[in-house]
Order: structure tokens, then sequence, then C-alpha cells
């Protein structure tokens, strides 16, 4: 039988655990470790990376001998998108303020789906901005300028 | 009685206009957003939670635990009407309620949950009322390594009763107690895993990880498969059960209550278990036990009553213990802490009046949901119509501004956007991030009571079985891992969910 590893399950996810219990241990090593009376800051974690390396290989083991597929899309699209919108945000949120920061988020989000047009997105993109400013701004009072005057 | 002298001044703090008021909110907001598909209630909590910062510890508290169980009653809607459970404990509810609705009786099985349901929640709150005091007396005795453990008992379970493989639940509750090293170490004041990112210093704020890991990877997830849904908006016909409906259901509602508050009361179970249970239950009790399946009102009221039972009881270990029981508990229990209130047995003694008012407010808050859901339900009806291209950009919207007060700076925003990356590649690889959450919320707590406990003992690990109450919780890890693990249970639990 040939072993699939692109789509095998259980072998990313005990990667997944492997590296970052690699990582972390690595950057552990340094912290001072102390003793079991006196646990020093690298106890713990340097402990929590073992158990977790020790996670991975397992995981990674079992899923050679069950070779289970990842089930269901990727949906790289919305992956890539939707993230993308919240870095956005933030960015548009320092120097535009909060209206264009809500407005490039609601439009961004969209486009992560399937469907787009422009109106529908627009009318919403509205409303949602008009009942966050009353809610948050105006209701809670968050300090946000509700746009910044830097152009 | 000292019990009702507590009550009674629980309710003078509950009912106090400003709090009624956000009881009110947070079970509307719960109940909206619980009702709207591809929403759980873990995503409902998180995405609502910086909203309830900027209020008064109470009211916050008060808030919060109306949006959890306005959530949990939203998805028992969904699971009834749609066949959509939210999340795991309305799984059963959808075997008999879907079918109950597909022959025009959804209207009594909607309101047998909602009498379940206010049933259960009443006697919980009694329960609480009654057995807190004493366990939190209790919990004052225990030490370090008694915390210890029980913390260890919570984590445990949780991954055994999480969705996916044991393995994989266990090593993501590790993963969580590893991310939750990031930042200052208390003791010692070292930079741990902070990157020299100054923003990391402070540790990872829960909220953060909390609504990438469950609200945005969950939006990726249901971008990329669409889910079908046929609502039974033509009739919901009906609200009122009939006499036959009703004396079928007093059983169920009763011994649904009863295995939703003990599962719900032990750390790490919580309300997935006693829906599931109950139904088992009234599934043998039956005289006719083939009906089930096919819109038996008993499989709507039994694991109706249970999951709200459980619910509310989950309140009991995380207020008198400060361990959570499940990872709605955890948020919840995180909360607390961004109040700058030290969960445990203390909560009760210096902060009365957060203890008891909370508690009356769940009466008060089962009281709202009764009358938002039954006289509303077109109005639920109508919303589960909005297409979802509406809806996520929304949940988008309230996300980032939630994210963004935190600390009023971008970088929350990087971080939440890296952990709905990571959540979405956890989702497709099986690997359940309610682990993660309670072991991240833990973590800290933990590394501390394990070096309490280790300096107490001198270094010596085996004081985690000498001391007796700590054994006693060893023993039962232990029994309940066995318990879990059988074949009779593993097979029975994989009929119901299928």
């Amino acid at each position: 039988m040939k072993l699939e590893l692109r789509s095998n399950k259980d072998f990313w996810a005990g990667m997944m655990f492997f590296i970052i219990g690699a990582g972390a241990i690595l950057m552990a090593r340094h912290y001072p470790y102390g003793s079991t009376l006196r646990m020093g800051p690298g106890y713990f974690p340097v402990v929590l990376s073992i158990i977790l390396i020790m996670f991975g290989i397992y995981v990674m083991l079992r899923g050679l001998r069950k070779n289970e597929k990842i089930q269901g899309n990727w949906s790289i699209r919305a992956l890539i998108v939707l993230p993308l919108s919240m870095v956005i945000f933030g960015i548009v949120m320092e120097v535009g303020g909060f209206v264009p920061a809500l407005i490039v988020l609601c439009f961004v989000s969209a486009a992560s789906g399937r469907e787009f047009k422009f109106i529908e997105i627009l009318l919403l993109a509205l409303i949602l901005c008009v009942s966050s400013v009353a809610m948050f701004v105006w209701g809670l009072g968050l300090p946000y300028p509700l746009f910044q005057k830097i152009w | 009685m000292e019990i009702f002298n507590n009550l009674i001044f629980g309710f003078s703090v509950a009912l106090s206009f400003q709090n009624v008021l956000y009881c009110f909110i947070g079970c509307l907001f719960g109940t909206l957003i619980g009702v709207l598909p591809g929403i759980g209630p873990m995503a409902t909590i998180a995405m609502l939670m910086p909203i309830t910062f900027a209020l008064p510890p109470v009211a916050a508290l008060i808030m919060l635990a109306g949006i959890y169980y306005g959530a949990q009653y939203g998805g028992s809607t969904t699971s009834i009407l749609v066949n959509l459970p939210g999340e795991t404990a309305s799984v059963v509810t959808c075997i008999d309620g879907y079918q109950m609705a597909r022959q025009g009786r959804a209207g009594p099985a909607l309101a047998i949950s909602a009498i379940g349901s206010f049933f259960a929640g009443t006697i919980c709150t009694l329960l609480i009322a009654l057995f807190g005091p004493p366990l939190a007396e209790m919990a004052l005795k225990f030490n370090s390594p008694e915390y210890f453990v029980l913390m260890m008992m919570a984590l445990i379970i949780a991954a055994l009763l999480a969705q996916g493989e044991m393995v994989k639940s266990v090593a993501m509750v590790v993963l969580g107690l590893l991310l939750g090293c990031i930042g200052t170490d208390v003791d010692s004041g070292w930079q741990r895993f902070s990157f020299n990112i100054l923003e990391l210093t402070d540790g990872i704020g829960f909220v953060i990880i909390a609504i990438g890991v469950f609200a945005v990877s969950e939006i990726v997830s249901n971008l990329g498969d669409p889910e079908e849904r046929s609502v039974f908006t033509s009739n919901v016909g009906t609200l009122f059960p009939t006499r036959d409906d009703m004396k079928r259901s007093i059983g169920p509602i009763i011994r649904g209550t009863v295995v939703g508050a003990f599962f719900g009361t032990l750390p790490g179970t919580g309300p997935a278990i006693s829906s599931f249970s109950s139904y088992m239950v009234e599934k043998k009790m039956a005289t006719d036990p083939s009906r089930f399946g096919s819109g038996a009102i008993e499989g709507v009221a039994g694991p109706e009553s249970a999951n709200n039972a459980a619910a509310q009881c989950a309140f009991i270990p995380t207020l008198t213990l400060g361990i959570p029981g499940s990872g709605t508990m955890a948020l919840i229990l995180g909360a607390l802490m961004i109040h700058g209130i030290a969960p445990g047995p203390t909560v009760m003694t210096q902060k009365p009046d957060l203890f008891w008012g909370l508690i009356a407010s769940m009466w008060i808050g089962n009281v709202m949901l009764v009358v938002l859901n039954l006289p509303l339900i077109g109005m639920w009806v109508a919303l589960l119509k909005v297409p979802y291209r509406y809806l996520f950009p929304g949940i988008m919207v309230f996300s980032c501004i939630g994210i963004y007060s935190l600390n009023n700076s971008p970088f929350e925003l990087y971080l939440a956007a890296l952990f709905g990356l990571l959540g979405f590649v956890w989702r497709k690889l099986e690997c359940s991030p309610v682990p993660l959450m309670l072991g991240f919320i833990l973590g800290p707590l933990m590394e501390e009571n394990l070096r309490r406990a280790m300096l107490i003992s001198r270094g010596d690990p085996l004081v985690f079985v000498t001391r007796p109450i700590s054994l006693a919780f060893v023993i039962a890890t232990i029994l309940i891992v066995i318990i879990m693990q059988s074949p009779a249970l593993k097979k029975k639990r994989g009929e119901i969910t299928g």
C-alpha cells in the first residue's frame, strides 16, 4: 500500500505537536531549570515540551499505520482572506479611524465568501457601521476616533 | 435557614435595575447569536466577552452567564427546527426533536424543551445555593497538591470527553498548558517564549485565542463546507403540548435534571455527556423504545432538561473550587480573573454579592429565557433564514472590535488572525481546541500549585498520593478514565452520535 503523506491526518497532527514541542524546548533550554524542589522558570515548559514531543511522535507513527485522510475542503480563499481582513482592520484602525476600518473589514471579509455583490455588501457595511458606532462608541464609550485626520 | 437568607440577599443584588438589565441583554444576545446558524456557544461567548469587561464584575458575570445559557438554549431551538446542533450537547435533541418538527409538532417540542429547561434551572439554582457553601468550606482545606490533582483530573476528563480521539485531545491540553507559559513567569520574572515582543510579556489574552480558534476558524470552515439547511417554518404548530405530551414528559424531565446535575457538577464533564446519558436512560426506561428516533417527546424532554441542569451545575465547581468543568466554564473563569477575582473557595466569602447575585440571576435568566423564547419563536424562525453571507461579516466586526478594545492596539488582532489560521488547521487535523482552551486557562494556576506542592513536600512527587484528599482525586480520575474507556460505553456513544 502506498503511503499518501500529503493528506495523512494524524501524520500532520503528530508533526505539528512534534515541531511545536521541539521549538519550545529549543527556546526554553536557556531558562533556569531549577530543581524539583525549587522549580525555575524553565522546569514546567521543558517538561511540557518533552510530553508534547512524545505525543507528537506517537500520533505521527499512528498516522502512518492508520493512514486516515483529512476530510472536507481546505477553503484556501477564506483561510487566507479572513485572517487578512483582521490584520487590515488593525492597520486601518491606526491610520484611518473606526469607520474606515469597519468598512474595509466588511468588504474584505465578505470577499472570502462565495458570493460577492457590491451593493449588498455596501448596505451591510453601512448598517454594521452605524450600529457599531452607536453601540461601541456612543453606548460603551470606547475612545476611538471615527475618522483620523492624518491626510 | 441560612440558605434562604443567602438567596434573598442574592435576589436583592440580582434584582437591581442594572443587573436585571444586563441579565436580559445577556439572555437576548445569547439566544440571538445562539439561534443564528453556524455560531456555537463558545464563539458566542468569546466574541461578546470583551463587551463585558467594561462593566462592574457582578454585572459582567451576570451578563456572561446570560449569554451562556441563552446560547445553549438557542442551540436547542436550532436542533429542533433545522436539525443543526449548535454544539455536542444538543446532538441528541436533534434525533427526536427534528422528527417532531417534521411531523408538524415543532411547537410542543420547543415548549417541552423550555419547560424542562426551566424546571432543571430552578432545581439547579437551589442545588448551587445548597451545596455551594459546604463545598467551598471543604475546598478551603485543600492545599496545593489537592488543587494540582483536581486540575489534572478536570483536564484529563475534559480531554476524554472532547470530540475526536483522546490522544490528540490530551496533546492539545499539553499544548494549551505550554501556550499558558508565554509571558513573564510570576515567580522569577523571567521572560518565557515572548520573542522579545513587548505585547507578549503579559502573556496572550484568552479572549484572543478563543475568538481566533472558535469564531474565526468556524467561519472559515463554514465557508469551505456550506451546510445544507432546510427550515420547517411553515408549521411550528401550536405551542401547547397535549395532555399526553405532558404526562410522558414529567418523568424524563425529573430524571434528566438529576442526571444533568450529577454530570454538571463533576469537573471535566458537562452538558454533552449529560444529555447523552439522559437519552440513554429514557430509551432504557421506555415501554416502547422503538418510538425513539421517530419523534418521541421523551427524547426531547430528558436531554433538554439534562443539558440545562448540567450547564448550570457546571457553575458549582467553577465558583466554589475554581475548577472549570468545560470550555465555556474556562472562559467564565478567565473572565473572573480579568476582573481581578482569584477563583476558588474564597469567592463566596470575599465576594458574596457576586456569588449569590450570580446564582439568583440564573433563576431570573431562566424565567427570561422562557419569556423570550416561546412567544418570540416566530422571530427566531425568521432569523434562521438569514443567509450566512450576511452573518459572517457581522461576526467579524464584533470580534475585531472586541479584540482591539482589549488593549487598544492592533497587535492583538494579528495574534487572533494567527489563531484563526491555527484553529482551522486543528479542525482539519481533528484536534479539538476545547481541551487546549482549558489547558491554557488552567496552565498558570497548575504551575503555581505544582511549585507550591513541591515546596511543601520538599520535592517529593509522592505527595500527591500520600495526602488523603489528593489520593481520593487520583483514584477517582483513574476510575473515570477506566469507565470511559470501557468498550460498552464507547459503543453506545458511537450509536448515539452516529
